[in-house]
């Protein structure tokens, strides 16, 4: 275990676009290498990285290992599995943060099975022994009924793919400067065995889902499309993101890429206003993390009313005009 | 062509209680149910058999003694054949030896049917550990190309079609079989198990793999072979009666909302 030093945080890039949660990651890194007085190091990975790796300095990074390559320009389990085991292998990190999204999920178990590595699933907390250098990770289990902390003490390095939003990402230093590195790592041909057929990408609207501070999410007691056009206005004036719950989406009322929940995304805003939803574990899941919780449903014991802070009996279509107008007048 | 289904038991999830007095878990009376996200990749398997009739479907476990009930009831809706790994030197397994002994068993069984699997499915998670591991660890144990999430999947020849979610919309991702593919919700539900079916899930015969059947080591599973160890659980602070703003109009109670969500300086 001894020679292995370090926090690494993985920074992916999509189309020349850094992902938020990669930025995410080197806020949490950042604590953690702090508290052992080890390097921040950045794992920039993509095509068209430039912009990237100056945002990965401005985020907290002593130092940047750029990937920077057309293998890399969309994400694929083998290609990113092999790069990372090279690199890894190479320098020796203690720990590594994974975001956890898709791509995070997908990547992390099999990268600790290649390296026979402890890792810790959507972790919503980390603190490092100064000592050892052994990070307890915090991660919810059984739908958010409980948290467990899991340690990996006798293997290095440490991985974990961390929930988004856990680390809020601070003002970036423009004036911060790092050692920057540039690797290359050629994939052997045939390694990468899946493909991409089709890809249907549908254009969010307004703030990201993940990234919003304030997201209203509708249920089944939305009732139809129309009144989800209330809760986009109520979203928009708060300058916030519409989410929602399974049920309206299988419902037609909203396409999938809003779904909170076990399936759908993780959202921890500072405000998470649950409108006609009855409180499902899947959906709580999603959402646990949200910083204040409001509930508005007419049935009075709808399980919500447990997880919220305050709560409106009531009906969303009396409710949230009311919420909108008086909101208005607030801000005016 | 044969598909391997891994299933695994877990609590339903959805009846446990939380003891706030005790700030724990009520387990008791909290039924064991085949994790969901394992049903839809049981489910979809068995619809792979329907349209390919010499299709066989396998489905494994490891677990505990009473995990043979599970088996039993996937057994009464499709599948063909069920394995159960159980051994008392496998309790306490991490997501990593849990992977490692099912890729060993799929060895196993591959043997025993005669044949080897072209396809294995996984839940995408398992809603007890939440963890979402062993599907892409098992694909790294057998040297397999894996893709997580899938919310469709088809057969073409011999390649795997995969629809799945992606932070951008969906995706159709393909892969040459012998492949691994995790499982999310389905549009379709799994299918349920008629008395007939149930009649001959439970005169059926399941044979055990023990971790001697499988060539494990003792000191690389359990407890000890695990890297990742759980240190301590603990129910997170739950929050204690929110305010219930239930004010004579649904206007009235939106004015209080936001007098008091200002207040609070949250808008
Ligand atoms: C494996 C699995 C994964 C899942 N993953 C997810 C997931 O990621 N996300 C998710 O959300 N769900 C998920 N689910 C589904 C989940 O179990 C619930 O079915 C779903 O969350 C219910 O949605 P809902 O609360 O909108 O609907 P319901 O449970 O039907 O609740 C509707 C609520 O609206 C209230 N209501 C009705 N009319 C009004 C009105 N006019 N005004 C105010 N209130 C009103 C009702 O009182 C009720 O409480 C999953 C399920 C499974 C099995
Ligand atoms: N003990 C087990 N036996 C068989 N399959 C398992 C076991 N544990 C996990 N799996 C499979 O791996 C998936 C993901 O589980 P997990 O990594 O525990 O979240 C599950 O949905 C199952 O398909």
């Amino acid at each position: 275990m001894s020679g292995y030093k370090n926090i690494w945080a993985l920074v992916e890039v999509q189309g020349g676009q850094v992902k938020s949660i990669g930025l995410e990651m080197l806020v949490g890194g950042r604590r953690l290498a702090d508290a052992v007085s080890e390097k921040l190091v950045a794992i920039v990975m993509g095509l068209d990285t430039k912009e990237a790796v100056k945002a990965a300095v401005s985020y907290g990074a002593d130092q940047v290992i750029v990937l920077d390559g057309n293998d890399y320009g969309e994400y694929n389990t083998e290609g990113y599995t092999y790069a990372l085991e090279q690199l890894i292998n190479k320098y020796k990190p203690s720990a590594m943060l994974i975001g956890a999204s898709i791509n995070g999920r997908d990547l992390a178990p099999r990268l600790a099975a290649r390296l026979k590595t402890g890792l810790a699933a959507d972790c919503t907390g980390a603190e490092i022994d100064a000592a050892t250098g052994t990070i307890s990770w915090t991660r919810p289990a059984y739908g958010g009924n409980t948290m467990a902390i899991v340690e990996t003490p006798e293997a290095r390095p440490q991985l974990a793919t961390v929930r988004a939003s856990v680390y809020k990402r601070g003002e970036p230093d423009t004036q911060r400067s790092a050692e920057i590195i540039e690797e290359s790592i050629e994939l052997p041909a045939g390694i990468v065995r899946t493909s991409i057929i089709e890809k249907i990408a549908e254009v969010a609207e307004g703030i990201k889902l993940e990234d919003a501070e304030v997201v209203i999410s509708g249920g089944r007691g939305v009732g139809n499309v129309e009144n989800f056009e209330m809760l986009k206005e109520l979203a928009s004036i708060l300058n916030g993101a519409v989410g929602a719950s399974r049920a309206a989406v299988d419902a037609g009322w909203i396409s999938h890429l809003y779904q909170v929940g076990q399936t759908g995304k993780t959202v921890s805003p500072k405000l998470y206003i649950a409108c006609g939803m009855s409180g499902a574990i899947q959906h709580l899941a999603g959402m646990s993390g949200s910083d204040r919780v409001v509930a508005i449903n007419r049935d009075p014991d709808a399980p919500i009313f447990e997880v919220a802070d305050y709560g409106i009996v009531g009906s969303i279509k009396e409710v949230v005009p009311a919420l909108i107008a008086e909101i208005k007048k607030l801000k005016a | 062509m044969n598909i391997l289904v891994c299933i695994k038991q877990v609590p339903d999830i959805e009846k446990i209680k939380i003891d706030s007095a005790k700030n724990e878990m009520i387990m008791t009376g909290v039924p064991n149910i085949v994790n969901q996200f394992d049903t839809y990749a049981l489910e979809t398997a068995v619809r792979i058999k329907d349209a390919n009739p010499e299709t066989r479907v396998i489905v494994v476990t490891m677990g505990p003694a009473q995990t043979k009930d599970a088996l039993k009831n996937c057994l009464s809706v499709g599948a063909d054949k069920a394995y159960m790994i159980c051994d008392d030197i496998l309790s306490d397994s991490d997501t990593l030896v849990t992977s490692y002994v099912l890729s060993q068993a799929a060895k196993v069984i591959e043997e025993r049917e005669g044949q080897p699997f072209s396809l294995f499915l996984c839940g995408k998670q398992a809603a007890d550990g939440d963890t979402g591991h062993v599907g892409p660890q098992l694909a790294e144990y057998l040297g397999l190309p894996q893709i997580t999430s899938a919310m469709e999947i088809s057969i073409d020849g011999n390649k795997v079609l995969v629809r799945r979610l992606t932070e951008e919309g969906a995706e159709i991702k393909a892969a040459e079989m012998p492949a691994l593919v995790t499982m999310s919700q389905t549009e379709y539900e799994p299918r349920y198990a008629s008395v007939k079916t149930k009649m001959a899930a439970n005169r059926a015969e399941i044979p055990v793999l023990t971790a001697s059947d499988l060539g494990l080591d003792a000191a690389c599973v359990g407890l000890g072979g695990s890297p990742s160890k759980l240190i301590k659980t603990f129910v997170p602070e739950r929050k204690k009666g929110g305010l219930k703003i239930e004010e004579e109009t649904g206007e009235l109670s939106a004015q209080k909302l936001v007098a008091l969500l200002s207040d609070a300086g949250a808008i």
